[in-house]
């Protein structure tokens, strides 16, 4: 009556039923809701941003036949237009990269694809926003130095 | 077969319709099937029929190895929920003859969670995600002596997600689910919202804490494919919008 009863345990080589099933680990930080409200304030951003930079570019003046180099020249000569021009890089760069990035998220079924397709993505990003910055502040479009052929400069430059 | 006989009598004055209709079944036995196909049966059916009947008259009349989960029959368990033409409904909610007879009816297991055998699947990781939105009261201080009493107007503001019978309809229509069932769904968030704005609660800002997580609430696309697929119509992607609207100015 007072044995001891042994439950048999199951084999070893059988898994037990249900194992548990696994989740990611919990991330604790807020970053996926400034992403999320950053995606909709730079995108009422970008509205603005970009039709207006369409409608100078396009409406404006003689329309899509004043586009040329001294036409960028002139835009890029004042500050205000430097500041225009960046905030579009930079918010269109972030707002599409992590756009893609959330489409990496949801349509990538291995974690290695995920890190890689994310890697490619960041090393894009990174590429096109540091040589659009570094465009829009170093341009000049008169460069004085010695070595420089005068009669290359556009024809609105006082060295030529 | 007894159907029939049992159809005769009735088949004189106010007699309902019967047709025949082929259920299209998506099957797979785990002992032998190498990957689920797809099998047709036809049966004979009457005008008041639901699927789960059609179901009922393969499993217990031509194929008895057919599987697939039921239990009240009725729309409230919740057990029935799968693919039925390619969006999740209840069988036992959906009449035959709404679903286009003259065509073969698709009937798959819900997508998202792995397949056991033909209809059933693996709830163990909706159950999860459901369990870890924590979907109890919590409360701190005294018990009261008689109810937790509140009024109608406090009700109100969460009596849509009370409706939910977790029968993971909306979650495995989800195509985030889809990828890797990370994303914790809309069944958990809708069980979440059931607590947070509910005025006897005291643990909301845990179950946001759980529900800011990369796989939260911030991963819903607003696709809708939710509340299309609620068998009791909740209103589910306008729960998780809540849920998001709570978190962005943390006032439930």
């Amino acid at each position: 009556m007072t044995a001891v009863q042994s439950t048999p345990g199951p084999a070893q080589a059988i898994d037990a039923p249900r194992s548990p099933y696994r989740r990611s680990k919990p991330t604790r930080t807020n970053f996926e809701l400034y992403a999320w409200l950053f995606m909709r304030m730079s995108g009422v951003l970008l509205v603005v941003l970009v039709l207006g930079h369409l409608f100078v570019n396009l409406m404006l003046g003689d329309g899509i036949h004043q586009v040329d180099f001294a036409f960028v020249a002139g835009k890029w000569a004042s500050p205000f237009w430097k500041v225009w021009d960046l905030s579009m890089l930079w918010l269109a760069m972030l707002h599409g990269t992590n756009g893609v990035r959330t489409i990496i998220n949801d349509y990538a079924e291995r974690n290695g694809t995920r890190f890689w397709l994310k890697m490619a993505l960041y090393v894009a990003f990174a590429l096109t926003v540091v040589l659009g910055t570094l465009v829009i502040f170093t341009f000049d479009p008169c460069p004085i130095g010695a070595d420089i052929d005068a009669s290359a400069l556009p024809s609105f430059c006082p060295a030529r | 077969m007894a159907r029939e006989t049992d159809a005769t009598p009735e088949s004189t004055a106010g007699a309902i319709p019967s047709f025949d209709v082929t259920v299209r079944i998506r099957r797979y036995d785990p002992e032998q099937d190498e990957s689920p196909h797809w099998e047709d049966y036809k049966v004979s059916v009457h005008g008041t029929d639901r699927l789960l009947d059609a179901l009922h008259i393969i499993k217990w009349e031509q194929d008895g190895s057919l599987t697939f989960r039921r239990s009240c029959a009725h729309g409230v368990c919740g057990s029935d929920a799968m693919r039925i033409n390619g969006r999740n409904r209840l069988a036992c909610k959906a009449l035959l003859k709404d679903l286009d007879p003259s065509k073969p009816i698709t009937v798959e297991p819900i997508k998202g969670l792995p397949v056991e055998k033909d209809l059933v699947v693996d709830m163990e990781p909706f159950f999860q995600s459901y369990r870890e939105v924590m979907p109890f009261l919590i409360t701190s201080g005294h018990e009261p002596t008689k109810e937790r009493l509140q009024s109608a107007h406090d009700r109100e503001r969460f009596d849509d997600t009370t409706k939910c019978i977790l029968c993971a309809a909306c979650t495995s229509s989800c195509p985030v689910f889809w990828t890797d069932g990370q994303y914790f769904g809309p069944a958990a968030i809708v069980n979440a919202h059931r607590f947070i704005f509910d005025s006897r609660d005291e643990g909301a800002d845990l179950r946001l804490e759980v529900l800011n997580d990369r796989e939260g609430v911030w991963r819903c696309r607003t696709t809708f494919n939710c509340s299309e697929a609620c068998p009791r119509g909740i209103q589910v992607t306008k729960a998780i919008a809540e849920v998001k609207q709570a978190l962005l100015t943390r006032k439930v």
